[in-house]
């Protein structure tokens, strides 16, 4: 795993001193909130409703066992006890005080982590596929590149005022599980004639106009990627729109520009910056690899593990829903759910991450991985020592066999805590995941992603959510609209919206009904959710939802 | 014809804590909703609104916010102060803590 050179250290070290000074200026009074914002915003430190709140950043969503306990120890000290992990790999913490934060990101530094860049109209943290250099499925380990792009657009001078934020993900795996299309740039590992390199997908998005990505090059040579995506990033910083943050996102600049066009000048810029780009890059690229090198497996026999699976019901649904097949035979990769049924999504209590840590490095070679689900992810487990993962899971409310199903549910932190949320979502998450789990129904009714957003933002990811949830304020009450046949892997689509939004005590009924009616029409217990939706198309989910139009409408 | 002035507190957020806090008559700052003074007219209310905008070492965003008048003064007019003035659903944090 990557270590902080002595540069990286030193980068952070003066970067946590001087916002140490910028906070002590604005507490005496020295920097008005105006000129502290942005300053702030740059070390991921918001205000929101309740409380300021930081975002720390997990860089390609990678942790050591030493970073997790120091998570929970942040937690513990400066915060209530728990951290909040997100659809972008990063980790909030909601009630920190303005001047433990300067203590916090030192304490970050210890262990190599930091709020760089979590905020602001620069280029954000890289996220990655959270199952990389573990899955059977993948061609390329894409972390060192994402932690090479993290190296390119940290204090990347060029790019420190841009339109507006900017998202990049990157997937070594044909199964696209980083949502790479709708994000300003994904990034597919492919392989041409043997040689390796990628596929570059620009202007997706979510937010209040979702886009499907388009490819802008589908096959760039390994060595020029930084060139290419300092190209896309600088025309889009020259034609993005600042007269309205609402077009200022690449999305908008490739619609209205055209992805031909788009095209055109990016590979007219990349023309010119290729040249400037000696190797230097690549240098640094293979340092990154070496550390990045699979830990020393060992091969273990794992007769233990199918005599558990086969005598022990409830390690055996775990096991059929949380793990997921390694590369090698004899290892899984190990899903850890933080969504037990009536919890808040992606929350985990200080003593939960102490556990995580210590399983990691007593089982899982000192490696930990946060998915933009919100859950957390061994990624390297021998299936010898599952029964005792799972056990010791158990004991900390985190073995519940879910991922994948009705409640393993994306909820944004919604009008609970965000201070542009329009609606609540966590408490629409809780109601639905305790609802299906009261009615036993969850592992019938199989495969299915229900995402929930409290504002247009969309940070919940609702429009690529089997089911979509969307809060909004409606004349001063709580209305939730319903999507159906959003998808945000690699067969991405939008969401289509169901009809009138439902009032908050309404909106689990709706889906009660909706789950009720997929049932009916399936045309088997194998047939999924967006399959049936995909063979059907919205008509029997639509009369499911309002059955008074239906009947209206047979009348 | 302009619509009526509807009654109105002036809240922001605490500078070192981040808590919710409201002006009150006297020009402190409370953290209960019930203590903040109501402002019934409109350039009152702007005057108070630059009374509150002055104290930048204190607060910060501080904005007019409608209220109702309940049994014990001020209420919420919408969603989003009451939960301001009550804490997240999910966890008893916040205000609610407080409150007991």
């Amino acid at each position: 795993m990557y270590r902080y050179s002595d540069f990286d250290a030193a980068f952070v070290a003066e970067r946590n001193k001087q916002f140490r000074a910028q906070v002590d200026r604005r507490i005496a009074g020295n920097l008005t909130e105006d000129e502290f914002k942005p300053l702030r915003l740059m070390n991921g430190l918001y205000l929101q409703l309740h409380a300021y709140m930081l975002r720390v950043a997990i860089p390609y969503g990678t942790l050591r066992s030493a970073q997790m306990r120091q998570l929970a120890y942040i937690a513990e000290k400066w915060d209530r006890g728990y951290g909040h992990f997100t659809t972008r790999q990063n980790i909030q913490y909601n009630w920190p005080k303005l001047k433990d934060v300067p203590d916090i990101l030192d304490a970050l530094a210890e262990v190599e982590m930091h709020a760089i860049q979590t905020s602001g109209n620069t280029i954000r943290n890289v996220t990655a596929d959270h199952f990389a250099g573990a899955a059977a499925d993948e061609i390329a380990d894409p972390r060192p590149v994402a932690e090479l792009l993290r190296q390119w657009s940290t204090d990347h001078p060029e790019f420190q005022f841009l339109p507006r934020k900017f998202k990049i993900a990157i997937t070594g795996s044909p199964n696209d599980r980083a949502v790479t299309k709708a994000h300003d740039i994904g990034l597919r590992m492919v392989e041409q004639n043997g040689e390796p390199g990628f596929e570059v997908i620009v202007g997706g998005g979510l937010g209040r106009t979702p886009m499907i990505g388009k490819v802008v090059r589908d096959f760039l040579p390994k060595a020029d990627l930084l060139p290419y995506i300092e190209a896309v990033v600088s025309v889009w910083n020259t034609l993005g729109r600042r007269d309205n943050k609402y077009k200022s996102r690449i999305k908008i600049t490739v619609h209205e520009n055209g992805i031909e066009n788009i095209r055109e000048l990016v590979e007219a810029r990349f023309a010119e910056l290729r040249p400037g780009f000696s190797g230097v890059d690549q240098e640094i690229l293979r340092d990154i690899e070496a550390q990045f090198a699979p830990p020393a497996f060992t091969a273990r026999d794992t007769d233990g593990f199918t005599a558990f699976y086969d005598n022990d019901p409830v390690f055996r649904s775990w096991v059929d829903t949380n793990i997921t097949d390694h590369k090698r035979a004899d290892h899984a990769i190990v899903t850890v759910s933080l969504k037990k049924q009536g919890d808040t999504p992606g929350d985990a209590s200080a003593d939960q991450m102490r556990l995580l840590a210590d399983l990691a490095e007593k089982y899982g070679y000192d490696e930990l991985r946060i998915s933009h689900e919100q859950n957390v992810i061994l990624p390297h487990v021998p299936r010898a020592d599952l029964p005792a993962v799972h056990a010791a899971l158990k004991a900390y409310g985190l073995a519940t066999a879910n991922i994948g199903l009705i409640s393993d549910i994306i909820a944004c932190p919604g009008m609970d805590y965000c201070a542009l949320a329009t609606a609540r979502s966590i408490p629409v998450a809780q109601q639905i995941a305790t609802r299906f789990d009261e009615l036993k129904l969850e592992h019938d009714i199989g495969a299915l992603k229900i995402k929930i957003s409290g504002c247009i933002n969309a940070c919940g990811h609702h429009h690529v959510g089997h089911i979509g949830i969307l809060g909004l304020d409606r004349a001063g009450v709580e209305n939730y609209q319903i999507t159906l046949g959003g998808d945000g892997t690699e067969t991405a689509s939008v969401g289509e919206r169901a009809g009138p939004g439902f009032a908050y005590d309404e909106i689990v009924p709706a889906i009660e009904r909706l789950i009720y009616a997929y049932l009916d029409v399936r045309d088997s217990s194998e047939e999924t959710f967006l399959e049936t939706y995909r063979r059907l198309g919205m008509a029997p989910f639509k009369a499911a939802l309002y059955p008074e139009a239906a009947e209206k409408h047979a009348a | 014809m302009p619509r009526a002035f509807t009654p109105k507190v002036i809240t922001a957020s605490d500078l070192l804590e981040g808590d919710v806090i409201y002006l009150t008559e006297d020009d402190t700052w409370s953290r209960h909703l019930t203590e903040a003074e109501v402002i019934d007219d409109e350039a009152h209310a702007q005057i108070r609104l630059l009374d509150a905008q002055s104290q930048p070492d204190r607060i910060v965003g501080a904005y007019l916010a409608d209220v109702t008048i309940g049994a014990n003064g001020p209420e919420p007019a919408h969603f989003r102060e009451a939960f301001r003035a009550t804490g997240p659903s999910n966890y008893n944090h916040g205000k609610q803590e407080l409150a007991g």
